[in-house]
């Protein structure tokens, strides 16, 4: 018997290996494939929500989430082509020009 | 039957992530991710969620995965980037810390018998129909409003990207070709000549 | 009959104000005449009280509710009855003709209209003082009275201090500090004997206050009368707290006249008097009271007879009248202390004022071994000073004499046969410094050189100023009856000292008789040459001119301890404990701000690594302290 309980495990898993990913990450590109990682495991979340309340809201949320993280990786992909051509570079320790 | 294949693709699904994660080369990275997207929307359609997964295979791994593909391309990313082992340690253990942490708030309500499962409600719009179907009311009745501002929202990003990295765009092609066309008129005419 | 009330309350109020406008400004005569005038309508208003109000009906009216918290209740209230009205006419009285008389004292002095400013500010906590209903604004008058006479005593507050070898005062900042802060010592007790009155009573009210205090405990009452009376010991310069009305002097000769005469002095009998119903219950205290008294004017009329600074010999003089009034309070006779008040208010202010003609002739000369033979050329100062003194002795038909003589049959009435041995030399001693001082001031040869001082008569008006309370200072006495039954007649307890005629004829010409022999003395003296020699040839002179050195005594056994513990505590405790422990806190802030500015290094990984431990963090608190479940 599946419950709630095992997708959202399952949600849990998925997210922290994304968390992982992103924080491990030199690669700018490696980040934005771990970023998606996160993302894809909150919409099982919220699918499975859905399913076991038998209220649509939560596919509502997850298609919008699709939505938006299109939208992201396109808008993302362009600045970081710009980054590249002025820096030559997508590793991430060149991306220290905000230090406190 | 069910737990079968919850098991297989969330077993698998672990394991694709895992290769984007862990994996020095690219391009495996990026393949996993594209099987990791497959397998997610496997596990829509096992809840019943027949839009939602062929909007995720389309959206996101159609694409998504296209474009990260041609931004890999462009960026020549094949070469393994070099990573600092420095603080290793301080990543793995932070990350299975939370893991930890995550799974068991999550797991908490259920090892203490405190979960409740209520009755599946019946919303009397989306009673007897198919999941499409009822996808489409919901959508154009309680989340209008959210769907148009996607839909602005996806317009303003395309139109980012476009900018973004156009190149040579002070000149409009439109102006170019009337101006060409006019040349050309005022050639052959007076060629014709 | 409300409206002269306010009147004579806030006319001095409003001249205050108006010449507090000018403060800043070089001399205006017309501060002086403002000031002058409004106190005159003030007094005009006393008088319609006095001859309106007898003991029958009295004037009561309530200005606002000024503390209604809880049970606390206490209002803006003001009382005429009897006494408050005798009170009234002798303040305003005396405090018009000091005005008039300033505006020629202070002719050339720079800050004149803030003087006049301060001398109706004073005026008005005075009336505030003697016409409230309650205690609490007693005190309020009270601590008025105080702040003034700081502000007063201090006029010249720019002169530096200098050594007490020269000027015992130190200085006029220094004396005023002085005054204020006996004053403030004193008030403590009275505080904390308002506070108990409050405790046990639960209102200040005069009315409801004297109604009820039988009720209580003999001990509580007599803690009461006793932390009231050290209020009034302090504010009356009673000993110990006497030395600040000798250093007082250092203010300007008005200043004096009014404050250290006729009005600030007499709050303590007044409160006293006004206490009679507390008093009377508790007479042990008040036999403390007039043993304390009669020591002070022992004690004080003997520091006159030798002292060389003529304001100072006023000075002693006027503590060793508070002592008489004292005296006669602390029998029961309260009638008595009050007339004496007047009286003494009456003859002592314009003494002060002579000696202000004297000083401002000899160009603010005060040794009156530098003087001698002003007679001839300030004749009518002679004739008010002399008239004044003779007052001040007791002589019959001045009005000294009533109120004395009233004061030494109370004690002997009474078997107090000690207290009246001492007051009988006080009225010798007064008698005789007196008219040592006159003359030493007017009779004769010069012992000044014409080079140095060119003595003229004050100017007319300044004469015409003093010349009513010449007069009053002349026939007060015959107001005895008159006086006795307006006050008595409701307010104040019927007294009368017990004594068969035979006994109060022998008083009678043993009093005179002192008086007569002490002015004999005096006279007789003074056409033999110096004054002083027998005193030095008994050796108390220095004693006495030292003031039994107990300022001494104060400075080096109480000044000097209490300076070091305030140093100790400014450098040691302030500086290093209370300064060092701010400093340390925002040193802290400061530090650690700046220790923690690693963690921005501008490196998205490790931003994203202090992101994941964030989460980390909430997820364990979460799990520990279980707000869900």
């Amino acid at each position: 018997m599946i419950t709630l309980t095992h997708y959202l495990v399952l949600s849990s898993i998925l997210f922290v290996i994304g968390l992982t990913g992103v924080i491990r990450r030199k690669n700018l590109l490696m980040l934005f494939f771990s970023t998606e990682i996160m993302l894809n495991a909150v919409n099982v979340g919220f699918a499975a929500i859905s399913y076991f309340y038998n209220d649509l809201t939560g596919q509502m949320f997850s298609f919008f989430i699709i939505a938006v993280a299109a939208s992201e990786v396109a808008v993302g992909l362009g600045l970081l082509v710009l980054w590249y051509k002025k820096g030559g570079s997508i590793n991430l320790e060149t991306l220290q020009k905000m230090k406190g | 039957m069910e737990a079968v294949a919850f098991y297989l693709f969330s077993i698998l699904t672990i394991g694709m992530f895992l290769v984007v994660v862990l994996s020095k080369n690219a391009l495996y990275a990026m393949s996993a991710l594209a099987a990791g997207m497959i397998l997610i929307s496997g596990f829509f359609f096992m809840l019943n969620a027949d839009f939602l997964g062929v909007v995720q295979i389309i959206v996101y791994t159609g694409a998504v995965m296209a474009l990260y593909a041609f931004g890999m391309m462009f960026l020549d990313s094949t070469k393994d980037i070099k990573e600092n082992n420095k603080d290793q340690k301080i990543v793995y253990t932070l990350s299975i810390v939370s893991a930890i942490l995550l799974v068991g708030i999550v797991l908490a309500p259920f090892i203490g018998h405190n979960l409740l499962l209520d009755a599946p409600l019946s919303d009397p719009n989306i009673a007897g129909a198919n999941n499409p179907q009822a996808v489409g009311v919901v959508l154009f009745t309680k989340y209008l409003v959210p769907f148009e501002l996607a839909a602005v929202m996806l317009l303003v990003a395309m139109i980012a990207g476009i900018i973004l990295v156009g190149k040579k765009m002070d000149d409009s092609i439109t102006m170019q070709v009337d101006a060409q066309i006019e040349k050309e008129e005022f050639h052959v005419g007076e060629e014709k000549k | 009959m409300d409206k002269y009330v306010y009147i004579a309350l806030f006319a001095p109020l409003v001249g205050s104000l108006f010449a507090s406008l000018f403060a800043r400004k070089p001399k205006m005569l017309l501060t002086g005449i403002v000031t002058s005038a409004l106190l005159f309508i003030s007094w005009i208003a006393s008088i319609k009280l006095l001859l309106n109000i007898d003991g029958d009906e009295y004037v009561h009216t309530k200005l606002f509710t000024w503390i209604g918290s809880g049970n606390f209740h206490v209002d803006f209230g003001f009382l005429a009855d009897p006494v408050s009205i005798i009170m009234m006419v002798t303040v305003t009285t005396v405090s018009t003709l000091v005005h008039i008389h300033s505006i020629g004292y202070m002719d050339h002095d720079k800050g004149f209209n803030r003087y006049f400013s301060y001398l109706s500010a004073f005026v008005f906590s005075m009336m505030v003082l003697v016409m409230s209903d309650n205690f609490l604004g007693l005190f309020i008058g009270w601590e008025g009275v105080g702040v003034c006479s700081w502000l007063l005593i201090g006029h010249w507050y720019y002169k530096p201090d200098v050594s007490t070898d020269i000027n015992p005062a130190v200085s006029p900042s220094f004396a005023a500090n002085e005054a204020f802060v006996m004053n403030r010592i004193a008030d403590l007790g009275m505080l904390i004997g308002i506070f108990m009155i409050y405790w046990n009573l639960g209102t200040l009210n005069y009315h409801d206050v004297f109604e009820n205090i039988s009720s209580l405990p003999t001990g509580t009452i007599t803690a009461i009368g006793i932390f009231l009376f050290i209020g009034a010991m302090g504010k009356s310069a009673q000993f110990p707290l006497h030395t600040w009305l000798a250093n007082a002097m250092e203010g300007p000769t008005p200043v004096s006249a009014l404050i250290h005469a006729a009005t600030m002095v007499t709050a303590g009998v007044y409160l006293v008097v006004r206490a009679h119903d507390i008093y009377m219950l508790i007479p042990n205290v008040g036999y403390f009271i007039a043993c304390l008294g009669a020591f002070v004017a022992v004690f004080a009329a003997s520091m006159a007879l030798v002292n060389l600074d003529m304001k100072r010999v006023i000075a002693y003089s006027t503590l060793s009248q508070l002592g008489y009034m004292f005296v006669a309070a602390g029998l029961g006779a309260y009638w008595i202390a009050l007339f004496h008040l007047m009286t003494h208010a009456f003859f002592k202010s314009v003494l002060f004022l002579g000696a202000g003609n004297v000083m401002h002739a000899m160009d603010d000369e005060l040794n009156i071994k530098k003087m001698g033979g002003l007679g001839k050329a300030m004749p009518w100062t002679m004739a008010i000073m002399t008239i004044a003194s003779l007052a001040l002795a007791g002589i019959w038909p001045f009005a000294g004499f009533f109120s004395k003589d009233k004061i030494l049959e109370t004690a002997f009435s009474q078997n107090h046969y000690f207290l009246w041995i001492m007051l009988w030399l006080g009225a010798g001693m007064t008698a005789y410094y007196s008219f040592r001082l006159v003359m030493l001031i007017f009779a004769g040869k010069e012992r000044f050189t014409h080079e140095e001082h060119h003595p003229h008569e004050a100017y007319p008006f300044v004469i015409a100023a003093m010349i009513p309370l010449a007069i009053l200072a002349t026939i007060a006495g015959f107001f005895e009856h008159g006086f006795v039954h307006y006050v008595t007649h409701e307010v104040l307890p019927e007294f009368e000292p017990e004594v068969g005629t035979f006994a109060f004829l022998f008083l009678l010409i043993v009093t005179l008789g002192i008086a007569i022999s002490g002015i004999v003395l005096a006279v007789t003296k003074f056409s033999k040459g110096d004054f002083d020699e027998f005193f030095e040839k008994i050796g108390v002179m220095n004693i006495l001119r030292k003031q039994y050195y107990i300022p001494d005594f104060y400075a080096k056994k109480i000044m000097e301890p209490y300076k070091r513990i305030s140093e100790f505590a400014w450098k040691k405790i302030d500086l290093k404990i209370v300064d060092a422990i701010v400093d340390m806190i925002a040193g802290f802030i400061y530090k650690s701000g700046d220790k923690a500015r690693w963690m921005q290094s501008g490196n998205l990984s490790t931003n994203l690594k202090w992101m994941g431990l964030g989460m980390v963090l909430l997820m364990a608190a979460i799990l520990i302290f279980r707000p869900v479940m």
